[in-house]
């Protein structure tokens, strides 16, 4: 192991993205992975948005285990026995190349694993790193479970928790307010079936977000991916939102929104394959105190980079970019000879230069204005009495359609409150 | 379905130590236990036997929420020993 250029914490997508960049410029890398291979320990809501990522490993998708190329995107607001739902689908989705992909993280980043070691990267599964190496202060490599590794530089792409971010004093420990829980199941359905059913061209996929009382006031929201074979279906919450309500049961939430009849006929039939669950970064950024320090750096969940944008929500895109950028970095570093924290901050150069830092910048504050509890029960509720009162023709004289916008319009609009939430959401 | 079901089709390979400790003093003291309702494979618990908080380990998704939410910082977690704990086929 002597001379060894770049230890890489964790086979998740910056990880992954890491090592292959640092192996493909023909550096020595190592990357250890707890679980049995990369991908074991990884989940997504699912989906990828690959248009940001290709300019920082262009070469790679050819023979990617991608889903379904997202055609369709769909938002549902979710009231008690009501719900509106918004649908978009366009051509620019499809060309001149799909912007967006359904996938599977297991055997995605298994695949991902492998085209690191076709560079001639080194993936060590079932390996947990338990500690940092340090000299004088200095990050010299790592220790997996009682094994010294010695390395020029560690790049700790250790997830959402980041246990060795901490260690290093990059990062606090992960607050709950800037965190929330995903957790899905994901359902087997025919190809052709998905197809038919959700209206999907062959190989093309849909994108469904759903918000409202289905998390009972709490800050999150539900999803729905298709896969070439299956659905993803699963609800996202906020953990300090439900700590502080405990409106149900976690495992229950799931079950209700399951039952609702917007998503039963849904996923009626399916079998179930594998339930999941994961911490998602919201705002976690703010956890970090810096991105690199004497002979290490930060990337992905562990580095906090992941957005929320409401009906976009991004995480893996920003994982795969700063684990090549920091891969760059080290490069430089190497050539440099040097891989002292001034030689590093070369990594936050590179990520602010990069959609990275200019999007976390911009809108690193939409997790306070999502985390606005009329988000998910006043303005859902009065999207579905608007619509009942312009569809529903009952008994008796029906009102103009202008005078029921106005009146609607009129109670909402003189609510202070929603002038206040408007203003917030400029940062959207 | 029951969340044990769906826990079932998974795969874990299941260490004879458990990553997840509590500080049972800290446990009893606490209300409401957040840990018995956030915990989205519902492996939180108390024992009929015995009183105290348990938590079934060997079904842990490994997600952490249960470490974030306690308000007590009673729970000791860390991820499982390399090649232990849940395997995802999916994710």
């Amino acid at each position: 192991m002597e001379g060894l250029d770049a230890v890489v914490v964790g086979g998740g997508l910056a990880g992954l993205a890491a090592a292959y960049r640092l192996a493909k410029d023909g550096l020595s890398v190592i990357l250890f992975e707890r679980g049995d291979h990369p991908g074991s320990k990884s989940m997504t809501g699912g989906r990828l948005y690959l248009e940001p990522v290709r300019p920082y490993l262009p070469e790679l998708w050819e023979d990617a285990p991608l889903e379904r190329m997202v055609t369709k995107e769909r938002v549902t607001a979710m009231a008690e026995g009501a719900s509106v739902t918004f649908e978009f689908t366009s051509e620019g989705l499809r060309r001149p190349q799909p912007h967006s992909w359904t996938v599977l993280r297991s055997p995605f980043d298994r695949w991902f694993g492998e085209k690191v070691a076709e560079v001639g990267g080194f993936v060590i599964p079932q390996r947990k790193v338990t500690d940092l190496l340090k000299e004088d202060g200095k990050v010299v490599g790592v220790v997996a479970e009682g094994e010294e590794i010695p390395a020029q530089v560690v790049i700790l792409a250790d997830g959402v928790l980041s246990p060795l971010g901490e260690k290093a004093g990059l990062r606090g420990p992960l607050d709950p307010r800037y965190a929330a829980v995903g957790f899905k199941e994901v359902i087997r359905l025919e190809q052709g079936e998905i197809e038919k059913r959700f209206g999907l061209r062959e190989g093309e996929g849909l994108a469904h977000l759903f918000f409202g009382s289905i998390t009972k006031g709490v800050f999150g929201g539900g999803f729905l991916y298709t896969n070439r074979e299956s659905l993803s279906l699963g609800l996202v919450v906020g953990i300090e939102a439900f700590a502080e309500r405990l409106p149900a049961e976690m495992p229950e939430l799931l079950e209700e929104f399951k039952a609702r009849p917007e998503v039963a006929p849904l996923i009626e039939g399916g079998e179930l394959l594998e339930y999941s669950a994961h911490l998602i970064p919201e705002g976690a950024h703010r956890m970090v105190k810096r991105l690199y320090g004497d002979g290490v750096l930060l990337a992905g969940d562990a580095a906090g980079f992941a957005l929320n944008h409401g009906i976009t929500v991004r995480g893996m895109d920003f994982a795969l970019a700063s684990g090549a950028l920091a891969a760059q970095a080290v490069k430089e570093a190497k050539e440099r000879g040097d891989f002292s924290t001034g030689s590093l901050a070369r990594y936050e150069e590179l990520l602010k230069g990069s959609f990275v830092l200019k999007d976390m910048e911009a809108f690193g504050h939409t997790s306070e204005v999502l985390a606005h509890e009329r988000l998910y029960d006043r303005y859902p509720y009065f999207l579905c009495s608007l619509a009942e009162e312009l569809f529903r023709v009952g008994a008796g004289p029906k009102e103009k359609i202008s005078r029921t916008l106005w009146r609607f319009a009129k109670d909402l609009l003189l609510d202070s409150k929603t002038w206040k939430d408007l203003w917030r959401m400029r940062e959207l | 379905m029951k969340v044990e079901e769906k826990l079932a089709l998974g795969f874990f390979r299941t260490d004879d130590r458990s990553h997840i400790v509590l500080d049972q003093e800290a446990c009893r003291a606490c209300d409401p236990k957040v840990c018995l309702k956030i915990c989205p494979a519902g492996l939180y618990s108390i024992s009929e036997e015995t009183g105290e908080v348990v938590v079934e380990y060997a079904g842990c998704l490994e997600c952490g929420t249960c470490l974030l939410a306690c308000p007590k910082g009673a729970i000791r977690w860390e991820y499982p020993r390399g090649g232990y704990g849940v395997q995802y086929r999916y994710g």
